[in-house]
């Protein structure tokens, strides 16, 4: 039995007893960004003053991220020998109550407890995975996520970490490529070209260096699966690159991540140098002959580097400018030499594969469009969060049974970030699969899903994301240059209410003008925002352009702010809260707002309605068309 | 004031490659890229300055005037729009009476955008330095600004 085998086997042992048999319990925190933004650090300085304060004996764990962010921060505990039980949105003040409970008293706090990870019932706590949320996905990808500690690879170890990457070392390369197309797995990472031939054709380029490079620079906003990935589950991405990196040949691996996502970037380093530590990198990895070394580079804020050949750029140090193809990067990528560049998601998935064998991952997903994909399901919908569905899902069953519906009345879906398309109720059966997206005007994209609602104005999200593209336009190519920042004057004048009947057609002119003519993905999708907007919600355009109104009332300039008399009851707090002194009136007696002097600044609306007194008595609503 | 620079520099190669590293390194240091660091940079790194402003002024996260003592961060990515996050960046341009991208008058604040914190399940979201919150409304902000000196 050699060094890794041993540390294979204690790893297990270790994660079985929990504690090498200290009947300890563990107290698991997630800590990804999310759940710190939730206040999950102060939850772990709660629970660690009281563990002393009571003279304690367990341990705190930090875990990523396990999905349902809606339920941040999510605390769980686990005693040796039971069931691992969660508890959600736990606060400075339920947190005593669980502990006191489950962790002195030891019975679970059945009335906090949101669900256990055991396989029979376990007082009256329902199974986590049995959770309406939880229910219909596929965890293949963030099988481990929110589940082991992200910073200690003996856990990752102990549920089969890296036993697809030594069952690869004991194939050929070319078995590998077999393996992964067998699988039938594409591109995670929007485009969905299949992966085995990008490999091929890189494998059999001549050159003795050759490059991996793990994109993992997230930019769209919306999108927040890989830095999950990343930040719950390193060593699975890391695993992924060895595997690419020997299927391809390559000697040196370079994750390119963006300099935003601080805690993935700390968790990567630290697998990183555990990994050398435990012989998976480095010189003649575990005496295979196969050498592979990985290294950081973080990304310093520029979209358009999430194209390949802009990300090449970026790394050699120049401007992030895309360059027109052939050649493609498997031929001439970075400095010259061969490179292959996945997304984290194909990275992450590969371990799977390869631990399975291809006939396993190929039962997932339907023909053509095999496996599972990761959403970052956001915007108006009442759960919220992390998701991993097989691919061929509906939109319906995403939004309606996993993501619980929407907040209000559903408007529309937005899949592919800034480069996808709006898509509006009627397609709501569609399955979410490549060429079904595409045929629909929209991408699979990398896995954003934004649900809008009734209170989602669509021109003005048509704006906002023809905005950002424009911002972050490299400049290199007209189309995408001068004819982006046309279409957002154009958006512009229309959310202003000064818009004319000319300015659709002038919208997809450009619109089409552009995907056929700009040089890189960037500028070929920027107007599908646009496109499908006025292809599906085209009278929501022309109510704004004729009688300048915007029914979700959120285009500032054809809105107003009014008292309902009939409502208020003249508390002030609204006159306290107005920065420009619009509103006046004596305590008691209802408000007066004077139009003039409102900014729309929202202050008083918000303190309105959180009062339970008053409660709504201030409303936005569309304006009087102007004469 | 050199002579700190030149540590940073060591620590990286001297290939035109290390140049966003380098870049990374000055500004993680001094918080900002000054005349004097790109002049030096430039020598270290054989690359001219005009290169070396080219390839910085590409790139979002490099800045060529001094910090103020605490930044904000206002999330502009969709989740975050679609939730009314502009309505936030908006009070605050309002508020310190700066635009985005620039610092107040008295050093206190730096105003600045950013596509997406990737923490879009608990939108709207900014962040003060180095910590997000979450949820964020304009009443709750107000609030906010008061514990940064």
């Amino acid at each position: 039995m050699n060094k890794l085998e041993k540390r294979i086997e204690t790893a297990k042992k270790k994660w079985e007893t929990l504690d090498e048999g200290n009947k300890e319990p563990v107290i698991y925190v997630g800590a990804a960004s999310c759940g710190r933004a939730a206040g999950a650090l102060d939850l772990i300085a709660g629970i660690n003053n009281f563990i002393n304060e009571n003279n304690i004996k367990a341990r705190v764990v930090e875990v990523g991220c396990i999905g349902p962010c809606y339920l941040e921060p999510l605390v769980d505990i686990r005693f040796p020998g039971q069931p691992r039980v969660s508890y959600n949105n736990v606060t400075v003040k339920t947190l005593p109550m669980i502990l006191k409970s489950h962790l002195m008293e030891g019975v679970p706090h059945a009335k906090l407890a949101l669900g256990h990870f055991g396989t029979n019932t376990f007082y009256d706590i329902p199974r986590f995975f049995d959770l309406p949320m939880l229910k219909p996905q596929v965890r293949i990808v963030l099988r481990n996520c929110g589940f082991i500690d992200p910073e200690d690879i003996d856990q990752y170890l102990a549920l089969d970490g890296y036993q697809g990457f030594l069952k690869a070392l004991k194939a050929s390369p070319e078995d590998v490529i077999g393996v992964v197309r067998q699988a039938g797995l594409r591109g995670r990472g929007g485009a969905g070209f299949p992966t085995f031939k990008k490999w091929t054709v890189c494998r059999a380029a001549p050159g003795e260096k050759k490059y991996l490079i793990c994109n993992a620079d997230e930019g769209d906003p919306g999108a927040f699966m890989n830095r999950s990935l990343i930040e719950s589950d390193p060593h699975a991405v890391l695993e992924g690159m060895l595997i690419a990196g020997y299927a391809i040949g390559a000697q040196k691996g370079i994750v390119y991540i963006r300099a935003e996502y601080p805690l993935a970037i700390e968790r990567l380093k630290t697998a990183i140098h555990k990994m050398k530590e435990y012989g998976l990198l480095g010189k003649n990895i575990q005496g295979s002959g196969f050498s592979f070394d990985i290294k950081i580079k973080e990304g310093a804020g520029a979209f358009v580097c999430g194209e390949e050949t802009a990300l090449i750029g970026s790394i050699e140090g120049k401007r992030g400018m895309p360059r027109s193809r052939p050649p493609f990067p498997a031929i001439s990528g970075l400095f010259g030499s061969p490179t292959i560049i996945n997304n984290v998601e194909t990275l992450g998935t590969l371990p799977n594969i390869l631990r399975n064998g291809a006939e396993w991952y190929s039962k997932f997903g339907k023909e053509g469009n095999r496996g599972t994909k990761t959403f970052s399901l956001v915007g108006k919908i009442r759960r919220p969060g992390l998701i991993e569905v097989q691919l061929g899902t509906t939109l319906r069953e995403i939004i309606f049974e996993i993501g619980g519906g929407v907040q209000k009345t559903f408007k529309a879906i937005q899949t592919g970030g800034p480069s996808g398309g709006c898509l509006s109720e009627e397609f709501l059966d569609l399955p979410v699969d490549y060429e079904s997206l595409a045929s629909a005007g929209s991408i699979m994209g990398s896995g954003g899903l934004i649900i809008m609602d009734e209170d989602t104005c669509i021109v003005d999200v048509a704006k906002y994301f023809l905005d950002f593209t424009q911002k972050e336009s490299c400049g290199k190519c007209v189309p995408c240059r001068v004819g982006t920042r046309h279409m957002v004057e154009i958006l512009d004048r229309i959310t202003h209410g000064e818009g004319n009947p000319e300015d659709l057609l002038a919208l997809r002119t450009l619109g089409d003008t552009i995907k056929k003519g700009a040089l890189c993905g960037l500028g070929q999708t920027a107007p599908n925002p646009v496109l499908t907007t006025l292809r599906y919600f085209r009278n929501e355009y022309l109510e704004h352009i004729k009688d300048q109104r915007c029914r979700a009332t959120v285009c500032k300039d054809l809105i107003e702010y009014r008292v309902i008399k009939e409502k208020c009851t003249g508390c002030q707090s609204c006159v306290r809260a107005c920065p420009t002194g619009a509103i006046s009136g004596p305590r008691s007696e209802p408000h007066n707002l004077d139009v003039s002097k409102c900014i729309k600044c929202r202050s008083c609306y918000e303190i309105c309605r959180f009062d339970a007194i008053a409660g709504d008595a201030i409303v936005i609503r569309t304006a009087e068309k102007r004469s | 004031m050199p002579k700190k620079i030149d540590a940073i520099l060591t620590q990286y190669g001297r290939k035109q490659d290390e140049l966003i590293p380098v870049l990374q390194g000055v500004q993680k240091e001094y918080g900002y890229i000054s005349p004097d660091s790109v002049s030096m940079i430039s020598r270290y790194l054989r690359i001219s300055e005009n290169q070396i402003f080219g390839v910085s002024s590409f790139y979002a996260q490099f800045r060529f005037t001094e910090p103020g003592r605490h930044s904000i961060k206002v999330c502009l990515g969709t989740a975050c729009h679609v939730q009314g996050g502009a309505t936030l960046l908006d009070m605050l341009e309002r508020g310190l009476a700066v635009e985005c991208g620039e610092t107040t008058p008295d050093k206190r604040f730096d105003l600045e955008r950013v596509a997406c914190l990737g923490c879009c399940a608990l939108s709207p979201v900014v962040q003060m330095d180095q910590d997000i919150y979450s949820r964020m409304t304009v009443n709750k902000l107000t609030e906010l600004l008061k514990i940064y000196e």
